[in-house]
């Protein structure tokens, strides 16, 4: 690790100088007094020269999608737009105030209005609100409107939220967060829904189903029309995780396979970036029953002026404070403003065609459980690996980064042993699918010929297999001077 | 403008490879009934050249408070952000990366993420911070879960001097059923002791007090510590970072967990967002913490190393038994508060705080000599409320002269002064007060 910010401080070395207010001194122990902090504030005193020498030096210890091909399943790590960066950094949009009057925010309403009447028209949705600030905030704002649906109609006998055993974490959390018992619905032999299963589970119990489509597996959920049959039937709503958006725009929309409640990616389908974690975007859309229930305000156009309403008295309320991660907004808009209503759909079609070519590229090499046509991504698994040489998914995934690749995600679905979900976004050419074709092979021929080389995988970067089980027993989540790191 | 690299020619090529003769068929699986029988009524392709035109066109049809005197504040402040941070902010390995889930490709932000966390935890005075929450209002909630969830108990005492937003997020994460908040009116501007500890007694799970709170207004935070802690509560305390600089920290007032809003320590305005939330927390509860947390630890050749940690509390591990349902969090917004304290240093935030407190106490003193007080006569740090019935018609002449008011609240004004702000722009204030 390269040392610490705090070890690099050294007593007024940081010159950054803040002008004085010239409005005379004031005495704060007169106007604060007793809440006035003791002490020196213990900030590291680093000049700026050796602050951005830091950060920099940081920086080239990650890897973004700037770097090469980020495989990563289910989070569609497609290039970031420099012009998008730009766009969200302009002075009028960065330098709004959120509580500026109306009249001094009309374009930044403007393009609020239109990226959620995109984002309708994109997922066949009646409305759209862009509060939530990631795709699991999307969730929760989706399934608390599901329950204020039921429990505003006197049906509060549904407790229960169904979730397919192939889906994201965070669809059981969310769920039981809002306060629903949750069951998991079988996968069958094709490795998506079991419809069986799913019947035996529905009934006035069940608020609802959360679906990802194409699942986790990247298939796509064929009989989605009878499930939604089903779940209405039985009173429930169905729930859209847009987590896999990214393989069907403008070729399916979730509202049309009957979906309620969605929720889309702003970083993931609408290629913003992901910032070493966050911020996201995650807005919910719904169809017109559930609008009522959207949070508030909502963005609405009056003649030729853009207004906040905030008069919707069935709304589930706030789940953000002011409007949204608006500046994640304008890199979509503007994203989405770029490519077109055709280019967006071309980006669905080469990002699937770019799984399927990855996919038939690695059959003989790997274990691919689900060997079909796949949407935006797929699982192989290290299933022979660990047959022939004990080498297992990690070790496969620790390697490709002695090949200058991120990993996919690794281990996920559960349902499949040693998966490997990989998720190629369209943005990537021939030639670097080919290159990691090439490393994927090279590892499992390595993996017969030389298991161990790949067992202590990796090799080549600036710090090897790091002691999770040691970080967790023996928690260090800080610096202190005491502590001799 | 797009962005996929491969041409046509290269396109059937790959078709070709796995045996398929065009685009359409590669979606043979979705049913026909639900596949779109016509294309997106959206637009067409633009070229970087229109795009750039059409964002500047509607960004010129805005008037950003970042570029006028401001004095908006409540929860969202103008601060100045020094030139190097969106320089290091750009570096692309920030910001076009995912989570760190491989370590090993990813130390520079695990570093940068654990140097954040030490920040919190040297401003707050607490033990442990997570890597960001999505806002300072979605932290307060997580906050009143985990000690409901902590305390087994449910009610959650919070004054309404806590922002009204904050309020709100709190009553609709409330659904989930694990606390049960109670507001308590506040006639004073600060909270009403008396009222406070008739509700503690022992049912309450927490106690909320925002310092300074909406109203810009120090609480008495005295022995507010002792008398939630002797209930079997917990402290939680919402606090304005920059505002640390100078006032006794949470970890200080006996608070058990701090949360509050990042986005003064080096984040833009942006209309509300990205922003971060911050939360700190006692070691007692570091493994009830929501969110993600970076931990040290060594590799197998004995080099210290980060990695994500104790994730046996996280969603993607727990699933239906998680307290919280949070991913991705506001990671680069946390890496712009480690890079803006840094830039800042110990000195530079104190004085930065400092300055804020001078101008908000001229900016006091003049409009008190000019004929409006303060609606309520307590201690401040950099806001307050001035008693004005006119607040609607002051703004709109204040927007005449290219001025941004302040917030008009229930019988005042909330004004805020951030360290942009001068005293020629306080002048200005104070003339548009009286009518000029």
């Amino acid at each position: 690790m390269s040392r610490l910010i705090f070890e690099k401080s050294r007593p007024a070395s940081n010159k950054m100088n803040i002008p004085p207010a010239e409005v005379g001194q004031v005495d704060m122990t007169e106007t604060i007094g007793e809440y006035l902090r003791q002490g020196e504030l213990p900030l590291p005193d680093v000049n700026e020269v050796e602050t951005v020498r830091h950060f920099t030096a940081l920086s080239k210890r990650a890897y973004g999608v700037d770097d090469g091909l980020y495989p990563l399943g289910s989070c569609t790590m497609k290039y970031n737009p420099k012009i998008d960066e730009w766009a969200a950094r302009l002075p009028g949009l960065a330098g709004l105030h959120p509580y500026q009057p109306l009249e001094t925010v009309q374009g930044a309403l403007q393009i609020m209005y239109e990226t959620s009447q995109w984002l309708c028209e994109i997922t066949g949705m009646d409305e759209f609100s862009l509060q939530p600030a990631a795709g699991a905030h999307g969730e929760l704002t989706g399934v608390m409107m599901i329950k204020a649906y039921h429990t505003q109609r006197g049906d509060t006998g549904r407790t229960t939220m169904l979730v397919p055993d192939s889906a994201h974490g965070t669809n059981p959390a969310t769920a039981h967060v809002v306060g629903y018992k949750v069951e998991e619905v079988k996968s069958d032999a094709r490795g998506l829904v079991d419809l069986e299963d799913l019947k035996s589970k529905l009934g006035p119990h069940v608020a609802g189903l959360m679906l990802t489509n194409p699942n986790t597996l990247g298939l796509f959920e064929e009989d989605i029309l009878e499930m939604s049959q089903l779940v209405h039937d039985s009173g429930g709503l169905l729930y859209y995780d847009g987590a896999n958006l990214n393989a069907i725009v403008g070729v399916a929309r979730p509202g049309d396979m009957g979906f309620d409640v969605v929720h889309v990616n702003l970083h993931k389908t609408f290629g913003t970036p992901h910032g070493g974690g966050g911020p996201g975007s995650g807005p919910v859309g719904v169809k017109k029953h559930l609008a009522p229930y959207l949070p508030v305000p909502r963005v609405e156009k009056n003649a030729d002026q853009y207004v906040f309403n905030y008069d919707y008295p069935q709304s589930i309320g706030k789940v953000k404070e002011f409007y949204g991660n608006f500046g994640v907004v304008v890199k979509a808009y503007t994203y989405m403003r770029a490519l077109g209503g055709a280019g967006l759909k071309e980006a669905s079609q080469h990002a699937v065609l770019n799984a399927n070519y990855v996919k038939t590229n690695l059959q003989g090499t790997y274990h691919i459980p689900f060997d079909r046509l796949c949407k935006h991504e797929f699982i192989v698994t290290a299933k022979e690996q660990m047959d022939s040489s004990k080498v297992s998914t990690l070790d496969i995934a620790k390697s490709l980064l002695d090949y200058g690749y991120h990993p996919p995600t690794i281990y996920f679905p559960l349902i499949v042993r040693e998966a490997m979900m990989i998720e190629p976004p369209e943005s990537e050419s021939r030639e670097r699918l080919d290159d990691f074709i090439a490393a994927m092979q090279d590892i499992a021929d390595q993996a017969v010929k030389n298991p161990d080389l790949v067992k202590n995988a990796p090799h080549y970067t600036v710090v090897r297999r790091l002691d999770e089980v040691k970080a967790a027993r023996n928690p260090v989540v800080r610096w202190e001077e005491a502590i001799d790191v | 403008m797009r962005f996929t690299p491969n041409s046509d020619t290269v396109v059937q090529a790959m078709l070709d490879s796995i045996g398929l003769q065009n685009l359409e068929q590669l979606f043979d699986d979705i049913p026909a009934q639900v596949q779109m029988q016509r294309p997106l009524d959206l637009p067409g392709e633009m070229s970087e050249m229109e795009l750039h035109s059409l964002l500047t066109g509607l960004a010129g049809k805005n008037k950003p408070a970042a570029e006028h005197p401001c004095f908006l504040g409540a929860g969202a402040y103008d601060s100045y952000i020094p030139a190097a941070l969106d320089q290091l902010l750009l570096r692309s390995e920030f910001y076009t990366s995912y989570t760190p889930y491989q370590p090993e490709i990813s130390q520079g932000i695990l570093q940068g993420i654990f140097e954040y966390q030490t920040m919190i935890c040297q401003l707050t005075e607490l033990d442990v911070s997570n890597a960001s929450l999505y806002d300072g209002a979605s932290a307060l909630a997580e906050a009143c879960t985990l000690a409901a969830v902590h305390t087994r108990k449910k009610m959650v005492i919070v004054p309404e001097t806590v922002h009204p937003e904050y309020r709100q997020v709190l009553e609709t994460y409330a659904m989930s059923g694990y606390y049960e908040p109670v507001f308590v009116p506040c006639p004073h501007g600060i909270m009403d002791l008396e009222q406070v500890a008739d509700l503690v007694k022992d049912q309450a799970a927490a106690l909320v007090v925002q310092h300074p709170n909406f109203f810009g207004h120090l609480e008495p935070m005295g022995s507010v510590a002792d008398l939630i802690h002797q209930a079997g509560g917990l402290l939680i305390m919402v606090v304005d970072p920059v505002s640390l600089a100078v006032l006794k920290p949470p970890g200080a007032w006996g608070a058990d967990i701090a949360v509050g809003e990042g986005q003064p320590l080096g984040n833009t305005l942006s209309f509300g967002g990205p922003y971060l939330g911050f939360m700190a927390v006692t070691r007692q509860l570091m493994r009830k913490i929501p969110g993600r947390i970076v931990g040290q630890t060594t590799d197998v050749e004995g080099r210290p190393g980060f990695v994500l940690t104790l994730q046996a509390r996280e969603q993607h591990i727990r699933r239906d038994k998680a307290s919280s349902n949070i991913c991705s969090n506001q990671a680069l917004n946390a890496m712009a508060a480690a890079i803006y304290l840094t830039l800042l240093g110990p000195r530079g935030l104190k004085d930065t705080a400092l300055r804020c407190h001078e101008l908000a106490v001229y900016a006091q003193r003049q409009l008190e000599e000019a004929g409006f007080p303060l609606l309520y006569k307590q201690p401040f740090f950099r806001e307050f409320v001035v008693e004005t019935p006119d607040a609607a018609a002051i703004n709109s002449r204040l927007l005449e002269q290219g001025i941004i008011g302040g917030l008009a609240v229930d019988q005042g004004m909330l004004l805020a002064f951030t360290e942009k702000r001068t005293r020629q722009d306080i002048d200005r204030l104070v003339a548009a007060f009286k009518g000029e």
